[in-house]
């Protein structure tokens, strides 16, 4: 099908777009990858009359480390999550999420702002990302000026596809607190084939201290809930223990206690809230196995 | 349309030279873009909610490049943007503004196959064909990058291309055969 007519404009500055997201208000939408925004067009399950494309505004895809903290701008593409050393040697969460989205076609244009302004609770983004305890850099309109204000992702996700996102206000960059000497994180999905959004995905991240005692937990949980959910309990439990096995299980059991699952085509609740617990337990073990010795 | 003609260098994709002019900041239904496609270019105006594989098959004439699916699920319109492969039902037109592309015409050169369409042959890499042109696109993007690639590789880099014949099996030795006949030129 194709979509709607609309008008489109592309324009070269965050400060243009963020004019231009103002002017026209609830008929305008930001095009980023495409990925989500375009196939819903091509349903008519969107209809803005009027896209601002992201694309050809520069210097919004930078991917670096600064002063103890991870920036992934809002254009980066999961492609180039999935392929940079920075990534792979140091954030092996973010890295194995990267490689489960979608496709490697898709991942070629998906970018990272996209899938966390879109705000899928099967998304795989919200459930690493929280795991990671990032946090969002807005940019928006303040009177004649422009200006960000930063919150937690945990904050940024109000519901279903809703988010934190104020009129005029566009996603700009990703805020991952940088990953320590003794820290690592995995995320494990099962999915019903390739390329295929989640049954049930799993993201951790862990620290550990000299003595093997962990000091630092995140566990996201994708497709289980209104939003990708914090398993907040079973972070808390870890927290100053040695990471046993026994202390495994009984995470993964938390875990699951915090998913709210519903029944469908991609599988019924009961097993949908079983698999949180088994892929925390074998998340966290993978995480361990990627801590280097002390 | 074709508005000029230019020298057709098909081939290894380049980095489009960065533009000077940029599209207005002013909302607008139609866009006139420019484009080289196969290394030949074009100018034509679209309109915003032209998917860039139509722009190719039915503005164009490029018909190779085909439209298997409504979900961006199927592969089987991936093109080169700029060296990179991307499902051409899932971009505007205009967006590709100032963009090189390749698509499955512009493979061969001087009237012979790539190494790849040959490899498709003659491992019988294929059956109705229709997801052909996305297969080799991919695929001739993947070998530029990874000439020397495992089975297990070369499947996942086609796992966004499906194939509802062959089973795949013939699609992974053609690949593979076409990048031992590469690294032997
Ligand atoms: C076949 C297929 C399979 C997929 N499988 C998965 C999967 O397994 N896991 C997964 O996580 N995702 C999957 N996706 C979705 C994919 O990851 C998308 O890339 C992503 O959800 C949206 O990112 P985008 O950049 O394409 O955003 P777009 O489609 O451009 O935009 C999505 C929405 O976010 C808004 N938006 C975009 N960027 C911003 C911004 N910076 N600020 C404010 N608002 C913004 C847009 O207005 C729109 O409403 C799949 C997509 C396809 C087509
Ligand atoms: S036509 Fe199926 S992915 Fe483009
Ligand atoms: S050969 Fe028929 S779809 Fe692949």
């Amino acid at each position: 099908m194709f979509p709607a007519p609309f008008e489109y404009v592309a324009p070269s500055t965050l400060d243009q777009a963020v004019r231009l997201l103002q002017q026209y208000g609830p008929d305008a939408r930001i095009l980023a990858g495409g990925q989500s925004l375009i196939p819903m067009m091509r349903f008519r399950l969107a209809n803005p009359r009027v896209l601002i494309d992201l694309n050809r505004i520069p210097g919004l895809d930078f991917l670096e480390e600064d002063r103890g903290v991870l920036r992934i701008g809002a254009m980066v593409r999961h492609r180039l999550i999935e392929r940079a050393p920075l990534i792979r040697q140091r954030y092996p969460l973010l890295a194995d999420t990267a490689r489960v989205i979608a496709d490697p076609i898709v991942r070629n244009r998906g970018t990272v702002g996209g899938s966390v302004a879109h705000a899928d609770p099967a998304g795989d983004w919200g459930a690493a990302l929280l795991a990671a305890k990032a946090e969002v850099v807005i940019s928006g309109p303040r009177g004649r000026r422009i200006s960000q204000r930063t919150i937690p992702l945990a904050e940024f996700f109000t519901g279903p596809f809703m988010t934190a996102l104020e009129p005029g206000e566009i996603v700009t960059e990703i805020r991952v607190p940088a990953s320590g000497p003794r820290e690592a994180g995995a995320y494990l999905k099962i999915e019903r084939k390739v390329g295929d959004f989640a049954v049930v995905a799993v993201g951790v991240q862990i620290a550990l201290d000299a003595d093997g005692v962990c000091r630092k937990a995140g566990i996201g949980l994708c497709a289980v809930g209104p939003t990708s959910l914090r398993a907040q309990e079973a972070e808390e439990w870890l927290i100053g223990k040695r990471l046993d096995e026994s202390t495994l299980a009984r995470a993964g059991e938390l875990a699951a206690a915090a998913a709210q699952p519903t029944s469908d085509t991609r599988g019924p609740a009961e097993y949908k809230r079983d698999m949180v617990r088994v892929l925390t337990i074998r998340a966290l073990r993978k995480a361990l196995e990627r801590i280097p010795k002390a | 349309m074709p508005a000029r003609k230019g020298k057709r260098t098909a081939g290894a994709p380049r980095r489009a030279a960065p533009r000077k002019a940029a599209v207005a900041v002013q909302p607008a239904a139609r866009h006139r873009i420019q484009v080289t496609v196969n290394g030949r270019p074009y100018e034509a105006e679209v309109e915003a909610r032209t998917l860039l594989v139509y722009f190719l098959r039915d503005m164009l004439g490029l018909t190779g490049t085909h439209v298997g699916c409504d979900t961006t699920s199927c592969g089987a319109c991936t093109i080169l943007l700029n060296g990179e492969p991307v499902k051409s039902c899932t971009m505007f037109a205009v967006q590709a503004d100032g963009a090189e592309i390749l698509t499955v015409e512009g493979l061969a050169r001087d009237g012979e196959l790539h190494p790849l369409q040959k490899a498709f042959w003659e491992e019988h890499g294929l059956q109705c064909g229709f997801c052909t042109p996305g297969m080799l696109m991919t695929a001739y993007a993947f070998l530029n990058e990874n000439p020397r690639p495992s089975e297990e590789e070369i499947r996942v880099a086609l796992s966004g291309n499906l194939c509802r014949c062959t089973g795949y099996m013939n699609i992974v030795k053609a690949v593979q055969r076409a990048a031992q006949e590469m690294a032997a030129r």
